[in-house]
């Protein structure tokens, strides 16, 4: 045992070495009391006292209201869901199972020159430009392609604007009155500097479906 | 510009906090004292925190402690569906939980799972989150290992105690770090419950789950620890996860924060601060390049898709945007975390050569949390060695001569790697188990198995997420590949700390490498740069580099 490098007995390091893995699972099952219970309770308080509606998902009612309790819930500001009817803002394609699956999240995972992923983006605009009644050159990139996650609640400000004049139509309802609530819905970057301008697809359908009544 | 400030608000807050934290965890690794809490901890676990351990010892603990992880965790996965709170789901299967177990006890967080279905709240909070913790704490322990090995002067070969660095890596440096980034997470909107995932009908009348978890928590660990396993699925691109543009840009931060703080702790350690502005220096240098190129990939948008829908948002979330994803993706590849906020199979071609290429570089841009500083050091030996074959002199670094011994230790762990990726990669496309799993056709083809085991080798954790993994044989070649490219160069930079240890100081001479000064740095960077060029030129040319020019 002079030298640094020198070999032990073969005998010596499985025992050492059975002591050391014993050792480390003491020392793994004390460190999991304290990171794997005592730590997430631990947020979970601060969660429920600070920011208990955000904790809990961010959770909206059909008129709008904040709710905690996912049963009195349409849904989560913060995640998509599937609008298909005429008379919605529709949101982005959707890769997490049939659209939207939140227990499917997921994006497409095509590369960037697959043949399927660019004849489904030809397909994608010539519909949106049928439904909006626009030239396909004014569809935006996000209404053709699929987010990351499957579950994006957001679209840009342009795509909302594209489909202001449909969901007037469809709702019979002042075309200027649409437009300025897809305006005071869109969210700007954060800090001025963070992100992308973006309207939130459920905040919008909700604010239009609550003036319409 | 809008682009250039969200970088410099990225900058900027590490510019100010690596320095206080960098001398804070000097101070942790060094002091002989033990909190209370900590003392109290020792007793139930009848280790002995004191007592200084030769490089073997040392190395002996942790490999005890990473198979008492692999363990513990390949059990809480084969016997969820047993355990409370599992939601109803099944347990994994014997191949599945093998590779999930030493996916997160390597701080690699590889996922053949996929979370919202496969894993319940007690396994992710107890197993998963407590091992992004102590794996980050291993690599921690390593590092501060390693720079005791130059600090130190003729002890014979003691580095330290892995149970007090351990202990003080996961309870002094990441608990309270984590703990404050939990509390902001929820504050942006990352759940922290522990509902079960609910149906509900949405507001268009149809049914959706809503989910539940204690997200919030894992969340911070996952990105301050560089593991980068994801809650769900989706990773940082699930609005659970990474709700807004600010979130983001705080979980860019938390990633990067650990790994450009350890230079500064280098510094204090070995009583040169100059020697660790040079180590950051180039980490700054080749994480802002890979940050600058994929930047520049993501928003000028080639290829025939991003063409087609007039920008390369496939894979990308709108709140994000294009600026953002790329931020992520350099900062994520860069640092050994994995985590994704974006789809990386439907990144650009050069973007996605980018972050591979950032993994290939052994993860030192800035690195893992610790494993970035060693290998950075392991680099810096090498970078040494080369100037002193240039001007024909002994090399040394910090004091310490570089002889034959330390020069194979070095050469066998800047090896490791490269021989784990391009053999696992070989296997793969040569086999018919390992071609069925491609998604893409063509070169991305080639590119999401290289992807694949570039990713595993360096415990990164990202994919191309198109190649179909849940199979017994990528789960089971890919576990080794973590494995490997884990443990191999940990035991080879234990050993260098304990042969650097025991060698006396020299003291400069006129002849001595400055080793602080820009000279060095470029040195330091073009070593990087061309070790892997050398090595991984030909594969790289048949994947991301064809499909580019194409």
């Amino acid at each position: 045992m002079t030298s640094t490098l020198a070999p032990r007995p073969v005998g010596t390091v499985a025992v050492s070495f059975t002591r050391q893995a014993l050792a480390g699972l003491r020392v793994l099952l004390v460190l999991t009391v304290l990171l794997g219970i005592v730590y997430p309770l631990a947020v979970f308080g601060v969660g429920q006292v600070l920011f208990r509606w955000q904790a809990s998902g961010s959770l909206v009612a059909a008129d709008g209201s904040q709710v905690t309790s996912p049963s009195a819930a349409v849904g989560s500001l913060l995640v998509g869901q599937q609008f298909a009817g005429e008379q919605w803002f529709h949101p982005r394609p959707s890769a997490a199972g049939d659209g939207y699956d939140t227990l499917a999240s997921s994006g497409s995972n095509l590369g960037p020159n697959n043949p399927d992923l660019v004849s489904a983006i030809e397909a994608r605009r010539a519909q949106v430009a049928a439904e909006e009644g626009v030239d396909p050159a004014l569809v935006p990139p996000d209404a053709l392609t699929a987010s990351a996650s499957g579950l994006d609640p957001d679209i840009s400000p342009a795509y909302a604007r594209l489909q202001v004049a449909r969901v007037a139509r469809e709702r019979g309802l002042p075309q200027d009155e649409v437009a300025a609530l897809v305006e005071r819905t869109v969210v700007g970057r954060d800090l001025g500097i963070l992100g992308e301008p973006r309207v939130d697809v459920l905040a919008l359908n909700l604010a239009l479906s609550t003036m319409g009544s | 510009m809008v682009v250039v400030a969200q970088i410099g608000l990225v900058v900027l807050v590490l510019a100010l906090a690596h320095r206080p934290l960098g001398e804070y965890m000097a101070r942790v690794f060094t002091s002989p004292r033990h909190l209370a809490v900590e003392r109290a901890g020792y007793r139930v676990m009848r280790v002995d925190p004191d007592a200084e351990q030769r490089w073997s010892t040392y190395l002996m603990s942790l490999l005890g402690f990473s198979l008492a992880g692999v363990l513990l965790l390949y059990g809480l996965a084969r016997l969820q569906d047993v355990l409370p709170m599992s939601l109803g789901a099944s347990p994994f299967d014997p191949a599945g939980a093998w590779n999930t177990a030493v996916s997160f006890v390597t701080n690699t967080n590889w996922q053949s799972y996929s979370g919202e279905v496969a894993a319940g709240h007690l396994l992710q909070m107890t197993g998963l989150a407590v091992q992004n913790f102590v794996s980050a704490a291993v690599g921690l322990a390593v590092a501060v290992a390693l720079v005791r090995g130059f600090a130190r002067s003729g002890t014979d070969g003691r580095v330290g105690n892995f149970w007090a660095d351990l202990v003080r890596g996961s309870v002094r440096v990441l608990l309270p770090l984590a703990f404050v980034a939990a509390v902001a997470l929820v504050a942006g909107g990352v759940i922290q419950n522990f509902h079960a995932h609910t149906e509900i009908t949405t507001l268009a009348g149809q049914t959706q789950h809503v989910l539940g978890g204690p997200v919030a928590s894992q969340e911070a660990i996952k990105e301050l620890g560089t593991n980068g396993g994801g809650f769900f699925n989706a990773n940082s691109a699930h609005p659970y996860e990474n709700p807004a543009p600010w979130t983001n840009v705080l979980e860019v931060v938390l990633l990067l924060l650990v790994p450009f703080s350890l230079p500064r702790t280098f510094g204090v350690m070995v009583g040169d601060r100059r020697q660790g502005w040079a180590v950051l220096a180039t980490m700054g240098t080749l994480w802002a390049g890979a940050v600058a190129l994929l930047t520049w990939a993501e928003t000028a948008g080639p290829g025939l898709a991003p063409l087609a829908a007039g920008g390369a948002m496939e894979g990308k979330e709108t709140r994000f945007g294009l600026a953002a994803s790329a931020l992520f993706a350099a900062s994520t590849t860069g640092t050994s975390t994995g985590a994704v906020d974006a789809a990386h199979d439907s990144l650009t071609a050069p973007g996605g050569g980018v972050a591979i290429v950032n993994m290939l570089l052994g993860e030192v841009a800035p690195g893992g949390v610790g494993t970035g500083l060693y290998g950075m050091l392991v680099l810096a030996v090498v970078a040494v060695f080369l100037a002193g074959l240039m001007v024909g002199r002994t090399p040394e670094y910090l004091g310490k001569k570089i002889g034959r011994q330390e020069i194979t230790l070095v050469a066998l762990s800047v090896l490791t790697m490269p021989a784990i990726v391009l053999v696992g990669t070989a296997v793969a496309v040569a086999t018919p188990e390992g071609r069925a799993g491609i998604l893409n056709a063509g070169p991305h083809g080639l590119s999401e198995v290289l992807y694949a085991f570039t990713s595993a080798a360096n415990n990164n954790g990202s994919a191309f997420a198109g190649l179909t993994v849940a199979t017994p044989f990528y789960n089971t070649l890919l576990g080794l590949a973590m494995l490997a490219g884990r443990f191999v160069p940990i035991a080879l930079v234990l050993a260098l700390a304990g042969r650097l240890a025991s060698q006396r100081s020299t003291p400069a001479s006129a002849g001595t490498l400055p080793t602080h000064g820009p000279l060095f740095v470029g040195l330091l960077v073009s070593v990087t740069l061309v070790v892997v060029g050398l090595t991984f030129v030909p594969v790289l040319s048949l994947g991301p580099v064809v499909e580019s020019l194409s």
